[in-house]
């Protein structure tokens, strides 16, 4: 500690603590604290501004009406700069969801867990392959639907069942149903 | 740093002599790659690599920065940009032409300068910090070349940032607000656009600065050479110039006529079609490959589509393609054999020929659509990959019992060294 005799003695004199404490000390400790505080505040800002601003925020929700949409027919919309399925399903394809034990899903969730309450047949997911994140055929007229009669995304081939569960396929989990609800009877707000 | 016996820089003008006293820029050029760095006499072909990269390094910013002279990173305007770059810009055509096969080309002589160092160890001490900076130079490259894909906005640009910016995605917890950071939005768009046009202009420059780390590292032994036998003496070595200047010219000249065929006659050949359609969010290319540099590193992240002890497939095969890399940072480490060079190592060159074809495989597969038998080969190849750096070579190191080396450079260059032999000090010979 007593590198500089002088200014050691000095200090000691003015009495601050007996065992080698400093007033410099205090200096040092308050300056580093100070600028390690004021640094570490500056970096909040730089870290905070590569996360989404507000503009893209206010585009994260979206309406759409679900009312024109037939059994049997699917629609592709936008969510966040992403494809969104709406899907009615037909009796047969909500009888074909409902008849797979839980056991054979490698992502067990049963048709009602992915839907809301009263709109059982209205299928919201998101339309992105969980694999990597390709967009999965099936939506549209006479694309292929895949061995289940959902999805099928022709990246590395996974097959997702008329409930949007991965069924075959190197996917790991099923098509990400997004937070939304029914506003009304037949609109929903997602996001 | 460097040899007793390396010439001195002499300031000869009035000029040079008062630049010498304030900034002696010329004595550092002179001791770097002039006169005054000694070189093993006996360099083959393969040690004309490094200085191949450099002239890669600055053509690709010369030509990079006059791109961004003519570019807009703006999502709604970027594509045309390029157009604009092709169709409307004095010479913009050849500008991106040799900037596009330019990466390419830094990418083949990177690639033939990393399997040099596979061959002659150049890893071993006292040249592990050349090797590490050296594999820290890889990684930056490969993010530069990465977000200067995107650059363009087209298909294969906005769907190989999704899904390599979705790699992120696969870390548990962290993964998805990671990735919603990485690109400022929930898919690829303007923001992140931006932010990759930001980076890939500023890396090179960083890239840059670890290459002169990495040379600076490389002149404290010297470099290394075929036979693996460090230099003992003056006759071991000649001057960096002219001898290597001259070799290393003819060796760029050869190069410069291959990089002239592709960029003048095949400008688009390493190239996707699907890049020349804008991007478009609601529609994937029939299939979402890199450039054909990331090929085998693509096959690793490709090859599990099993979980893996516990961790699921995609984190697996996140952590493999990382890990794939990664792994060359322990290189020197598990290679202790003192002997460098595969010349005299007949096991380890089967292994190292192995490996390379190994490599060859994972670089085909890469680029191969995701079906059988191209993920089971795939799985093989990522496999013996593993294999190679993590059992066989620690296993071959201990066990190979080397061949006789010769006594220096000297006498595998001349076939005796008798000044060396009896020990006395050499006389000159360069």
């Amino acid at each position: 500690m007593a590198e500089s005799t002088g200014t050691a003695t000095v200090d000691m004199v003015a009495g601050d603590g007996g065992d080698g404490v400093r007033r410099r000390d205090f200096i040092n400790i308050a300056a580093v604290s100070f600028a390690g505080i004021g640094g570490a505040a500056t970096l909040f800002p730089l870290i905070s501004q590569m996360a989404p601003s507000a503009d893209v925020l206010a585009e994260s929700s979206t309406e759409l009406d679900t009312g024109g949409i037939a059994p049997g027919q699917a629609i592709k919309a936008i969510f966040r700069k992403q494809p969104l399925f709406v899907r009615r399903l037909t009796a047969a394809e909500l009888a074909d969801a409902d008849a797979v034990g839980l056991g054979d899903l490698r992502d067990p969730q049963t048709l009602a867990d992915r839907t809301k309450e009263g709109h059982g047949d209205v299928l919201v997911t998101m339309g992105v392959c969980t694999h990597l994140g390709c967009v999965p055929l099936g939506a549209a007229e006479g694309e292929n639907k895949g061995e289940y009669g959902g999805y099928f995304c022709p990246c590395h081939g996974s097959h997702y069942d008329t409930a949007g569960r991965i069924r075959k396929g190197p996917a790991p989990t099923n098509l990400e149903v997004p937070e939304y609800e029914f506003t009304s009877d037949s609109v929903i707000r997602v996001g | 740093m460097s040899f007793s016996w390396a010439r001195q820089y002499e300031p000869k003008t009035g000029v040079t002599k008062w630049l010498d006293e304030r900034l002696p820029l010329p004595r550092l050029v002179y001791n770097a790659v002039g006169a005054g760095y000694p070189v093993p006499r006996n360099l083959n072909y393969m040690w004309n690599f490094g200085v191949l990269a450099g002239f890669f390094l600055v053509l690709q910013i010369i030509t990079g920065v006059v791109l961004a002279m003519h570019y807009a990173s703006d999502a709604t305007v970027a594509f045309a940009k390029v157009e604009h770059i092709m169709r409307d810009v004095n010479w913009g055509w050849l500008m991106r032409y040799a900037h596009a096969n330019g990466a390419s080309f830094f990418f083949i002589v990177i690639y033939l300068h990393i399997f040099r160092g596979f061959f002659y160890s150049s890893y071993k001490a006292p040249r592990e910090m050349i090797w590490l900076l050296g594999v820290v130079i890889f990684l930056l490259m490969m993010a530069t070349a990465f977000m200067g894909y995107v650059l363009p906005w087209g298909q294969m640009s906005f769907w190989g940032a999704k899904v390599i910016t979705g790699l992120f995605g696969a870390i548990p917890m962290v993964g998805e607000p990671l990735q919603v950071w990485l690109l400022g939005g929930f898919a690829p768009d303007d923001a992140a656009l931006n932010r990759f046009f930001s980076l890939h202009f500023l890396l090179p420059f960083v890239i840059a600065g670890v290459v002169i780390l990495h040379i600076w590292a490389l002149h404290i032994p010297g470099s290394s050479n075929p036979t693996g036998v460090e230099v003992k003496q003056e006759s071991d070595t000649v001057p960096f110039h002219p001898y290597y200047t001259a070799k290393d010219g003819f060796g760029l000249g050869v190069v410069l006529i291959l990089f002239a065929i592709m960029m003048f006659f095949l400008p688009n050949m390493l190239g996707h079609p699907d890049n020349y359609i804008e991007a478009n969010p609601l529609s994937t290319p029939a299939l979402i490959v890199p450039e054909w540099y990331f090929y085998p590193f693509y096959a690793i992240l490709r090859a599990f589509t099993f979980d893996f002890m516990f961790i699921p497939a995609k984190l697996m095969g996140v952590i493999a393609m990382f890990a794939s890399i990664l792994i060359w940072f322990i290189l020197p480490w598990l290679d202790k054999n003192p002997v460098r060079s595969g010349n005299h190592r007949p096991l380890f060159r089967i292994f190292f020929w192995i490996l390379m074809a190994d490599m060859a495989l994972l670089f085909y597969l890469g680029g191969a659509h995701a079906e059988e038998p191209f993920i089971m080969l795939s799985q093989l190849a990522t496999a013996y990959y593993f294999l190679h750096f993590l059992v066989i070579l620690p296993i071959i190191s201990k066990i190979e019992k080397p061949q006789q080396l010769p006594f220096s450079i000297t006498e595998a260059v001349l076939g005796s060294d008798e000044t060396a032999a009896a020990n006395k000090p050499a006389e000159t010979s360069a």
